[in-house]
């Protein structure tokens, strides 16, 4: 028991650190390193919960493959570390005026699951005993049953904003050269070369 | 004796820690061998001698490189963001590790039998691209800034089509336990009641994409020599580079792994009768290693853009194809349940 309460606080301190280094650090691509390691260390409180699929998931597409993708932006740009220090007072009461709202949120959510009436009864409809099924059973059971239709929209919502994306940044210019893949496939040496016997001194 | 290590916390500590150091050790001393393998396959195929000088026929070349490695001066570039350049080589070599941990050798023969095990590989595997990128950009230099890009969009690209092929392995087994799949490969057919056949275009795509995920040839374009020198690593020397060496074979060596496992039975034997083992499933992977190896010695490398053109519009897509097609064949139990073998559920 207080080994699993020793790492909780390690990795409770953990993620609050480097939430913390993620605003502080002179350089962008240092705050995402800790943000990577935020994650990583939210993932071990998920697995000290006994949702280690949630965990998982978290590490493959937060860090794997969304902070790649901040790290690819972030590293590629060309910023005054200076300048962006110097706005840090102007945009802090904002900041902290989002913060409190998602604290507030939280903190609803939380009352909900604790004190609403009849709340003992409706978490343990959707959670069954950890000695009965594995946690990614549960967890399937409930998104492709119970909640199929919510799960399906928010899919089409991800793939509706995906071809918003698409839409946004293609132009179809006319007067461009482009690469045609299938001639480029089709090609062979037969018709793309010449042999020549050339006889010495004379050239073509 | 037996209680203290299986019934008190600081035994049953000791008794993990003993069996990581039993399995990281093995591994290490096998990498020292299978690095020697590549070369000597490699001379092979181009009529070359090889390594033949240190050791009886070159055997000990490789522990020669690496007192080479260890005993040189490290030189760290001007401009370069210390700490994220030495953290960088670390973790390729970490990650690169401690992925064996849920690797199964033979039944029961595994340090975590995690419910979740090829999540686990694939979380690893999903973070290896962090050593690159990081080690390109704190280098402070362009060679290794570009192959760091490269490596990056490579990387992520090949993981979205492993990741479908997994799920179609996963939807015919119905769980996440590596021994699991491999227990749900066991048949009366031996060799062909495993995962290749029913799944058989995918053995290619899994194989390919693991080449272009490991930057092994002929996708090696983060480090292609021609172009950008050694891309990542063309800053790093001595021990740090020998991390990046080691992390990288040890990757192509868990793929090998994932490969035995997800399609060709782990460690069961291929003839029905003669026992199971973990020596079926080394065999197993050294065979895929020798792959691995004939592929780097005897095809050109791609072109950049033909490597991304393959991996979103050929492999993704097939793979998807694939994944539903399995669903139905699955849920509907064609071919005698060959794509059902649900262990847990049903």
């Amino acid at each position: 028991m207080t080994v699993a309460v020793l790492a909780f606080y390690l990795f409770a301190l953990v993620t609050v650190a480097a939430g913390f280094m993620v605003v502080m650090s002179r350089n962008p691509v240092h705050s995402v390193l800790w943000l990577i390691l935020a994650f990583i260390s939210s993932a071990g409180l998920f697995v000290l919960l006994g949702a280690e699929f949630v965990a998982m998931i978290l590490v493959i597409v937060y860090v794997g493959a969304v902070a790649v993708l901040f790290l690819f932006v972030v590293m590629m740009l060309d910023v005054d570390f200076a300048k962006l220090r110097g706005s840090l007072a102007q945009y802090l009461p904002l900041g902290l005026l989002i913060g409190v709202i998602l604290l507030v949120e939280l903190g609803l959510v939380f009352g909900n699951w604790t004190f609403a009436p009849g709340h003992e009864a409706a978490r343990a409809a959707v959670t069954p005993a950890l000695e009965e099924t594995q946690n990614t059973v549960a967890l399937g059971k409930i998104i492709y049953g119970q909640y199929i239709y919510m799960f399906q929209a928010a899919g089409l919502i991800l793939l509706v904003a995906m071809i918003g994306a698409i839409v946004l940044t293609m132009r179809h210019r006319p007067n461009v050269k482009r690469q045609q893949v299938l001639e480029q496939m089709y090609r062979d040496p037969a018709k793309a070369m010449e042999l020549k016997d050339v006889k010495p001194g004379q050239g073509l | 004796m037996a209680e203290f290590f299986f019934e008190t916390n600081f035994g049953i500590f000791l008794y993990i820690l003993g069996q990581c150091l039993l399995v990281t050790v093995l591994i290490l001393v096998a990498l020292a061998f299978l690095m020697y393998a590549d070369r000597k396959i490699w001379a092979a195929t181009q009529m070359r001698k090889g390594p033949n000088v240190v050791g009886v026929f070159g055997l000990l070349q490789s522990f020669a490189d690496f007192i080479k490695y260890i005993v040189k001066e490290v030189v760290v570039p001007a401009g370069a963001d210390k700490g994220v350049y030495f953290l960088a080589p670390m973790i390729s070599f970490v990650l690169a590790v401690i992925a064996w941990a849920v690797i199964p050798w033979a039944d029961g023969w595994v340090i975590s039998n995690l419910n979740i095990g090829i999540l686990y590989i694939f979380a690893i595997s999903s973070l290896e691209v962090y050593g690159v990128i990081m080690g390109g950009w704190a280098s402070n230099s362009k060679y290794p800034f570009l192959g760091s890009l490269r490596s990056a969009a490579q990387m992520i690209s090949y993981e979205v089509s492993i990741g479908f092929i997994i799920v179609g392995v996963l939807i015919s087994t119905g769980s996440l336990n590596l021994s699991d799949i491999v227990l749900a490969q066991d048949g009366r057919y031996g060799f062909f009641s495993w995962y290749w056949l029913p799944h058989f275009p995918m053995v290619f795509l899994f194989l390919i994409s693991a080449l272009a995920e490991t930057n092994r040839p002929p996708f090696d374009l983060p480090e292609a020599e021609s172009e950008l020198v050694a891309g990542y690593q063309v800053e790093y020397s001595s021990t740090p580079f020998l991390l990046y060496m080691i992390g990288e074979l040890m990757a192509v060596v868990l793929m090998c792994a994932l490969i035995t496992i997800l399609f060709f039975g782990g460690w069961l034997s291929p003839i029905p009768g003669l026992p199971d083992g973990a020596l079926w499933m080394i065999g197993k992977m050294m065979f895929f290693f020798f792959i691995f190896s004939m592929v780097k010695a005897i095809t050109p490398r791609y072109r950049y853009d033909q490597l991304m053109r393959i991996g979103w519009k050929v492999f993704l897509p097939m793979s998807i194809g694939w994944v539903v097609l399995v669903s139905f064949a699955a849920q509907f139990g064609w071919f005698g349940g060959a794509y059902a073998r649900w262990v847990v559920g049903g």
